[in-house]
């Protein structure tokens, strides 16, 4: 029986479901293409704000038992530099028909409409609007996707300055995470991602008695964020009808297809990066793909979204 | 489900080195290999990553060159520094005949050092060549001839040893002797001109790079080189 892995986000056909989230290895064209390499069927790129940006001081990513917790603060090249980035790697990622996601983020939503449109220049295949980040409310003040009118004015503002896909990534620390979905969806995101990291938390150094994050507080990400990502991903799925990319916790082939059964389109891999390196993800891929045939299923939309039939 | 937070180690003996590096030895233990390398944390001011010297006990070679190593430099014995690793892929010993070429530059000694004592205790003939750009930043040579190694000195002033860099006394030994393999830390002018050497004499390499790192840990991307983690693929890698 012939297996097929192919997922259609938006028109755009991704090889495998599995998508590299942004932040994680995706600051350079040749990590880019690695991870292509290494069997990604997307890849994000780090979100990149109009402006070159250093980023907290360290430390800002420990592992802490289940899973990481980090502020690494956004930083980038500035979105001049990292047009030169995006059209190298688009190039490198064409002949392995990989596609790749643009991320981006602004302080303003005049600033995500500007970079919007500059990044559209590199043309890449999507772009993922960070309203999302938790470890920046010292500066910027508290994300837009903690509220559904801000949400949408940002998607709203992203929408007119672009004729390319894109994907509005949403955060869990909201009491009704259904509410924002709605809200992007009917100011024009073509998909969305869920879910930015948990939080914030905080670690303590007990020898100490500081936080060990020079930033003190920190996004939540890895196994332990996992079902939360999962009910967020279901509750989207059952609420819009935009594909959603179920980010969270998944570090094998198993807990991709827990998120395809939740309802996502494709699923993004992050913090199993640093237990795997970037093999995870032919890895998972492969344990999907093995789990599939044991289960006698042919394509993914055999089986997406089941968790919502009863 | 402890993960890999930092631990805190006290400071039980500090050695100047030089003008600008001191050896700090802690009352902790690692399980590393030479050329893997630490987050070094100080509450308060910042994390750092610094090659492994010595894991038993652990220890490390530290220069002042900005406002982390400052304040690590302003450490007395009986203070605490936090640590969490060893991170990395580090030096493999190699089989082969003939010497071990060991080329530190600056630095780049100290990882060296560490690696010198595990060669000797194998047996291996060991020949380090010590560069630095004058007198008073060489550094650990005497160390090395402790161990057993037969130490070139050279510096870019000619104020010790000869005058010239490392890698061009690296070539004569080459031709003189015949050389295993050749390992490397230092500046990355350094390790592009072992590279090239390598290549030349046919040699296999292993060369230790810096990257400007953050989560040590191989998800965040910032010590790119190319397509591999400083963090992660390295900071050794293969070359020749
Ligand atoms: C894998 C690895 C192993 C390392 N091992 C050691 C070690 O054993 N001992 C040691 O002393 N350092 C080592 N370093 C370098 C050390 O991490 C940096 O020097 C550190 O950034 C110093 O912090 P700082 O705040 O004092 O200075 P910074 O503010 O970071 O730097 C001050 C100035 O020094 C320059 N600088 C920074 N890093 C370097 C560098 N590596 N070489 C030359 N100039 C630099 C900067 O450009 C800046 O101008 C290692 C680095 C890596 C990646
Ligand atoms: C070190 C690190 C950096 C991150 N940086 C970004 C970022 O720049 N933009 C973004 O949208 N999400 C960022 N994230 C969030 C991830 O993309 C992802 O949504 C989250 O970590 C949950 O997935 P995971 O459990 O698979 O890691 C980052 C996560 C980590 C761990």
């Amino acid at each position: 029986m012939s297996l097929d892995l192919s997922v259609d986000l938006c028109g755009i056909r991704l090889p495998n479901p599995l998508v590299l989230a942004s932040g994680i290895l995706g600051t350079s064209a040749p990590l880019l293409e690695r991870v292509a390499r290494c069997g990604a069927g997307a890849v994000t790129t780090k979100s990149c704000g109009p402006a070159p940006r250093a980023g907290h001081p360290n430390p800002t990513v420990i592992d802490w038992g289940g899973g990481l917790i980090n502020a690494v603060g956004l930083p980038n090249p500035g979105v001049e530099a990292e047009v030169e980035i995006i059209a190298t790697a688009i190039e490198q990622l064409a002949p392995l028909g990989v596609p790749l996601i643009a991320s981006i983020f602004a302080e303003t939503v005049a600033g995500f409409a500007a970079v919007a449109e500059r990044i559209s220049t590199a043309n890449p295949d999507l772009i993922e609007v960070n309203i999302s980040c938790p470890n920046v409310t010292a500066e910027f003040g508290r994300p837009f996707a903690l509220d559904p009118a801000s949400a949408a004015q940002v998607t709203a503002a992203v929408r007119a300055a672009t004729t390319l896909p894109i994907i509005v990534k949403l955060s869990p620390n909201v009491t009704d995470i259904v509410a924002i979905a709605r809200a992007v969806e009917d100011a024009g995101a073509d998909a969305i991602a869920a879910i930015n990291t948990l939080g914030p938390g905080m670690v303590i150094d007990v020898e100490s008695g500081q936080p060990i994050l020079a930033n003190r507080v920190g996004g939540v990400s890895g196994p332990a964020i996992r079902p939360i990502a999962v009910r967020c991903v279901y509750d989207i799925c059952a609420a819009v009808s935009v594909p959603v990319v179920g980010i969270g916790g998944v570090t094998c082939g198993r807990d991709a297809v827990e998120m395809l059964m939740a309802g996502a389109t494709a699923v993004g891999v992050g913090s199993a990066v640093y237990q795997g390196g970037p093999e995870v993800f032919g890895h998972i891929r492969d344990e999907l793909a093995g789990w599939m045939q044991a289960h006698d299923y042919a394509s993914l939309s055999e089986f997406r979204g089941i968790a919502h039939e009863r | 489900m402890s993960g890999n937070l930092p631990s805190a180690a006290r400071i039980v003996s500090i050695t100047e080195e030089n003008v600008r590096v001191k050896t700090l030895v802690l009352n902790a233990r690692a399980q590393a290999q030479p050329g893997q390398f630490a987050m070094v944390w100080l509450p308060g001011a910042d994390e750092k990553p610094f090659s492994i010297v010595d894991d038993h006990p652990l220890t490390f070679t530290i220069a002042r060159v900005g406002p982390f190593t400052q304040q690590v430099h302003a450490l007395n014995v009986g203070d605490r520094l936090w640590w969490r690793g060893p991170f990395g892929r580090g030096f493999e010993i190699v089989e082969g005949n003939g010497a071990h070429l060991l080329i530190g530059g600056g630095y780049g000694a100290a990882p060296l050092a560490f690696l010198a004592r595990r060669l000797r205790a194998a047996g291996r003939q060991v020949i380090a060549i010590i560069g630095a750009k004058t007198k008073a930043e060489l550094l650990l040579e005497a160390r090395f001839a402790a161990m057993g190694c037969t130490v070139v000195v050279t510096t870019e002033d000619g104020s010790a040893g000869g005058r010239g860099l490392a890698t061009d006394v690296a070539r004569d030994v080459a031709h003189r002797e015949r050389v295993a393999t050749v390992y490397a830390c230092g500046p990355e002018g350094m390790l592009a001109a072992v590279e090239r050497l390598c290549a030349e004499l046919h040699l296999p390499g292993q060369v230790s790079r810096e990257g400007y790192m953050r989560c040590g840990l191989g998800v965040c991307g910032s010590c790119h080189h190319g397509p591999w983690l400083v963090c992660r693929d390295g900071p050794v890698f293969t070359v020749g």
